[in-house]
C-alpha cells in the first residue's frame, strides 16, 4: 500500500505522459459536458421557474427525480443511439469521446437544470413583484434573474461537474475504456485496480479528488468574495 | 411619451378576495391628479393589496379598475411604485435605476442622464458605483424611489416606504417624497403612521377591513373625523383587538 502510495506521488511529479494523457481526456470531455448542460441547462431552469404552463409541478418532479439517473442506465441508452443499428448509428460516433461527452451531459442536464431552478424560483419569489412593477416581461425576467442569481448558479454548474468528472458507468459503456482514445480517469482506476496496477489507479485517485476539491474550493471563495461585494 | 394623462384612477366596486378571506371590499373611488392621496389604516385593514390592485400588480375578484388612459403594453409605465422592503438587484446602484430605464424601452445613450438625474434627486450620486445590495435600509430605499422617478411617472404608489426604516433616515425619504410631489408627481400613499399622514398628505383615505370608510381631507380627517372607526383610529384604540 505505502509502496503504491510513493510509485503515485512518483508519478505525479514527474508528469507521467500517459497520467498526462487520460487527465487531460478526462478534464476535456467533463468540461465539454458541463458546458453543453450549462447551456442547455440554465434556460430550461429559468423558464420553468418563472413560467406558467400546465403540468409544470410534473416537470419539476421528473427533473428533481432524473437528478439521481444511473450512469450505466445513461450509458446503455446513448449505446443503444449510437450503435451501429441505433437511430444515430450513422454518425459513428460510439467508442470516441464525442460519444462519452452526450453520454456526460445527459446524465448532468437534469442535476444543472433542476439546481438553477430552485435558485431562481427563489429568487423570483424575491422579484417578481417589483420586475412586473418595472413593466417586466417573463422573459427578459428570466434573464434578469439568471443574471442576479449568477453566484448561486455556480453552484449548481459545479455540482454537474463533479457528477461528470467521477461517474465511470456512463462513459465506460459509450466510450470503451480503449487505450489513448478513451481512457478517462475513472476508466482506468477501475481497470487498473482490477489488474492489479494499484500505483497508477491511486495516483489518478488522489488527482480526480484534489480537481474536484480545488474546483468546489475556487467557487466557495467566489461566492464568499461575491457575497460581500453584492450583497 | 405621446399618449395622454393615465388620471383620473377610477375602481368601481373593487373586491379581492384569498384564500376565502375578503381583503377588498366593494371599493369605490377616484383618484385625481393634484393632492397627494394617503391610504391610511390599522395593519390588516388592506392598504397594500388595494395599492397593489391599483398599481395592477393583483387583479380584482370583481369589479373593475381603469385608468383614464390605458396603458399600451411596449410603451414605458407612467405608474411606479415603491415598496416597503426594496428589492435591489444584485448589482450597482446606478446600474439598478438604469435597468428600469432599460426595461421600459429607453435607448442606451439616453439612460446614463436619466440615472444621474433620478440619483441627484434622491442624493445617491455619490453612492453610483457601490453595489446596491450593500447599502443601508435607508440608502436602499432612496435608491428605490430614484429607480421608480427615473422616468417621471405620473403616478408614484408607495407602500410604507419607512416603516423599516430609523427616524432620520424616514426623515430623508419624506423629504424626496416631498420633493417628487411638488415636482408634480401624484403621490399615493400607504401608511399606519398618522404623523407622516399629516406630513405628507393633502386627502385620506381611511381603510377598515378591507372597506373604504372615509375620506377627507387631511385636516378635516383629524380634526373632525366623520366615523367612529376612524375617530378611534387617531386616537389609537384598535377596536377590533
Amino acid at each position: 500500500m505505502s509502496e503504491a502510495l510513493s510509485t503515485a506521488l512518483e508519478l505525479l511529479v514527474r508528469f507521467d505522459p500517459k497520467l498526462v494523457e487520460i487527465v487531460s481526456l478526462s478534464l476535456g470531455v467533463s468540461l465539454s459536458a458541463v458546458a453543453v448542460a450549462t447551456l442547455l441547462g440554465l434556460p430550461m431552469g429559468a423558464a420553468i421557474a418563472v413560467g406558467r404552463f400546465p403540468g409544470r409541478q410534473t416537470v419539476i418532479v421528473m427533473l428533481n427525480a432524473l437528478m439521481g439517473l444511473p450512469p450505466v442506465v445513461v450509458g446503455l441508452l446513448v449505446y443503444l443511439l449510437l450503435s451501429r443499428a441505433g437511430p444515430l448509428g450513422s454518425l459513428g460516433l460510439l467508442f470516441t469521446p464525442g460519444a462519452m461527452v452526450i453520454a456526460q451531459s445527459i446524465l448532468i442536464l437534469p442535476i444543472v437544470a433542476a439546481l438553477s431552478r430552485q435558485a431562481i424560483e427563489d429568487a423570483w419569489r424575491e422579484y417578481e413583484e417589483q420586475l412586473r412593477s418595472l413593466g417586466a416581461k417573463r422573459t427578459s425576467a428570466a434573464l434578469t434573474l439568471l443574471w442576479d442569481t449568477r453566484f448561486s448558479l455556480l453552484t449548481a454548474v459545479l455540482a454537474g461537474f463533479g457528477r461528470a468528472a467521477a461517474e465511470v458507468g456512463a462513459v465506460m459503456i459509450v466510450g470503451g475504456n480503449i487505450d489513448g482514445v478513451t481512457r478517462v480517469m475513472t476508466t482506468s482506476i477501475a481497470l487498473e485496480t482490477s489488474k492489479g496496477d494499484l500505483p497508477l489507479a491511486l495516483g489518478l485517485g488522489f488527482i480526480l479528488i484534489t480537481i474536484v476539491l480545488a474546483l468546489n474550493a475556487a467557487a466557495y471563495l467566489t461566492k464568499e468574495l461575491a457575497q460581500r461585494r453584492y450583497g | 411619451m405621446s399618449n395622454g394623462a393615465i388620471l383620473p384612477l377610477r375602481l368601481a366596486d373593487v373586491s379581492f378576495a384569498a384564500g376565502g378571506r375578503t381583503i377588498i371590499d366593494g371599493v369605490s373611488l377616484e383618484i385625481e391628479t393634484g393632492p397627494s392621496t394617503i391610504i391610511l389604516g390599522a395593519n390588516g385593514a388592506g392598504k397594500s393589496v388595494l395599492m397593489r390592485l391599483m398599481h395592477g400588480l393583483l387583479s380584482p375578484t370583481s369589479g373593475r379598475i381603469y385608468w383614464s388612459a390605458p396603458e399600451r403594453p411596449g410603451t414605458p409605465r407612467k405608474q411606479a411604485m415603491v415598496f416597503q422592503r426594496p428589492v435591489m438587484l444584485r448589482r450597482s446602484a446606478y446600474s439598478n435605476v438604469a435597468y428600469a430605464l432599460k426595461i421600459a424601452g429607453i435607448p442606451e445613450p439616453q439612460r446614463g442622464a436619466l440615472a444621474h438625474e433620478a440619483l441627484e434627486s434622491v442624493g445617491l450620486m455619490h453612492l453610483a458605483q457601490r453595489a446596491a445590495r450593500i447599502l443601508s435600509g435607508g440608502e436602499q430605499q432612496r435608491l428605490a424611489l430614484a429607480r421608480a422617478w427615473a422616468l417621471h411617472p405620473e403616478v408614484l404608489f408607495l407602500d410604507e416606504p419607512t416603516a423599516s426604516l430609523d427616524p432620520s433616515a424616514t426623515r430623508e425619504i419624506e423629504a424626496v417624497i416631498r420633493a417628487f410631489d411638488s415636482s408634480g408627481t401624484k403621490i399615493v400613499m400607504a401608511t399606519h403612521n398618522l404623523g407622516q399622514a399629516r406630513r405628507l398628505g393633502d386627502e385620506i383615505l381611511f381603510l377598515n377591513q378591507g372597506r373604504l370608510v372615509e375620506r377627507a381631507p387631511v385636516e378635516q380627517f383629524f380634526a373632525k373625523p366623520q366615523t367612529a372607526q376612524a375617530a378611534a383610529f387617531i386616537k389609537g384604540e384598535l377596536p377590533w383587538t
